[in-house]
């Protein structure tokens, strides 16, 4: 099956969810599915004999302003197809049901998305950071997000140094009075 | 000009005195036996193990990997250092008995490097711990390397150890 018959099928079993099939600007056509339905869906594209999305290949978010995207990435084993889902929040409350139930292996993806981009996966059973320090401020890659002055004493920015140093080709005088 | 060492004839036929200072006897051991812990964060690393391999023969200073910080002389950062990561360099640094001695090597120990503009890059080596010798390079060859560790070499053997006070090591920031 290809990309947009998979998509076809997924909004023919669910006829009453307001679905939105994009395939104009994308070398790849996607779904885009209200996020309460995530899980419902999900495990729907993974059990189907036709779809068997069994796996999970990447999760990831997009700070679009307004509102925060977030993308899954799927791809069957057996049928050797692959399929693109999308999941539109509100910035300003970007809850998201968690996948981990459908695929286990999403656990540690969603944690990244949360540790990032502040998506708040409901139902996931360890929703902590993974990369950054536990007592870090802030979500880095929400377009909006400042750099603190420092971190645990360290300063967090260095000076140019051109602007520090004096050049080698300056007159002594510049470079004594440096 | 003066000679850390001079032989000296002794009178007996055939020996010889050797005079020297105490600073300098310290100084010429502690060169010749620093021992680097091994550091490696990123690509830097691979042209550090390159370093301590067949080719360049770190080991013909005298220097040889260790892997604990308590029986090592000099901290080699090899690679970007994350905040995350600095924390933990900073209690591994001191956990290194004294004297000690830190290479800050490549581009990114120095000053960040490629990956300043990221979030989670310490900008600097020198923002935690004092550095004695930087080493550019994106990573630095392994000449490089050595002649950083020639270098360092040089500072402890100019260095007068029975002379200093004790100071609590200053951080640059």
């Amino acid at each position: 099956m290809n990309e947009k018959n998979i998509l076809e099928k997924v909004m023919a079993e669910f006829p009453g969810v307001a679905f939105e099939l994009i395939e104009e600007n994308t070398d790849h056509p996607y779904l885009v599915i209200p996020a309460e339905r995530t899980a419902g869906i999900c495990r729907f594209l993974r059990d189907d004999p036709d779809l068997r999305l069994d796996a999970l290949s990447n999760l990831s978010s997009v700070d679009e302003g307004e509102i925060l995207t977030v993308v899954y990435h799927l791809f069957s084993y057996e049928h050797r197809h692959y399929s693109v889902l999308k999941v539109r929040v509100p910035r300003g409350a970007p809850d998201v049901p968690t996948v981990q139930t459908v695929w286990p292996g999403a656990g540690w993806f969603e944690r990244e998305a949360y540790d990032l981009m502040g998506i708040n996966f409901m139902g996931h059973n360890d929703l902590r950071r993974i990369m950054l320090p536990d007592d870090w401020v802030g979500h880095p890659l929400r377009k909006d997000w400042v750099e603190q002055e420092e971190y645990h004493g360290m300063g967090t920015s260095r000076n140019e140094p051109m602007d520090v140093l004096p050049l080698a080709d300056a007159p002594e005088k510049e470079k004594q009075s440096d | 000009m003066y000679k850390p060492m001079s032989l000296v004839p002794s009178g007996e036929p055939g020996a010889t005195v050797i005079t020297t200072r105490v600073d300098d006897v310290l100084n010429w051991g502690r060169a010749n036996s620093l021992w680097y812990m091994l550091f490696g964060l990123a690509c830097c690393a691979i042209e550090m193990m390159q370093t301590g391999g067949p080719r360049a023969d770190l080991d013909r200073f005298g220097a040889v990997p260790r892997p604990t910080p308590r029986q090592s002389d000099l901290m080699l950062v090899a690679g970007t250092l994350t905040y995350k990561m600095a924390i933990r360099t900073k209690l591994l640094y001191e956990q290194m008995t004294e004297p000690k001695f830190v290479i800050a090597m490549g581009s990114c120990a120095t000053c960040g490097g490629l990956f300043s503009p990221g979030y989670s890059v310490l900008k600097g080596v020198d923002k935690i711990i004092p550095v004695d010798v930087y080493l550019p390079g994106c990573p630095p060859r392994p000449e490089a390397l050595t002649e950083a560790l020639i270098h360092v070499q040089r500072q402890i053997k100019r260095s007068r150890p029975l002379r200093q006070k004790h100071e609590d090591t200053k951080i640059i920031t």
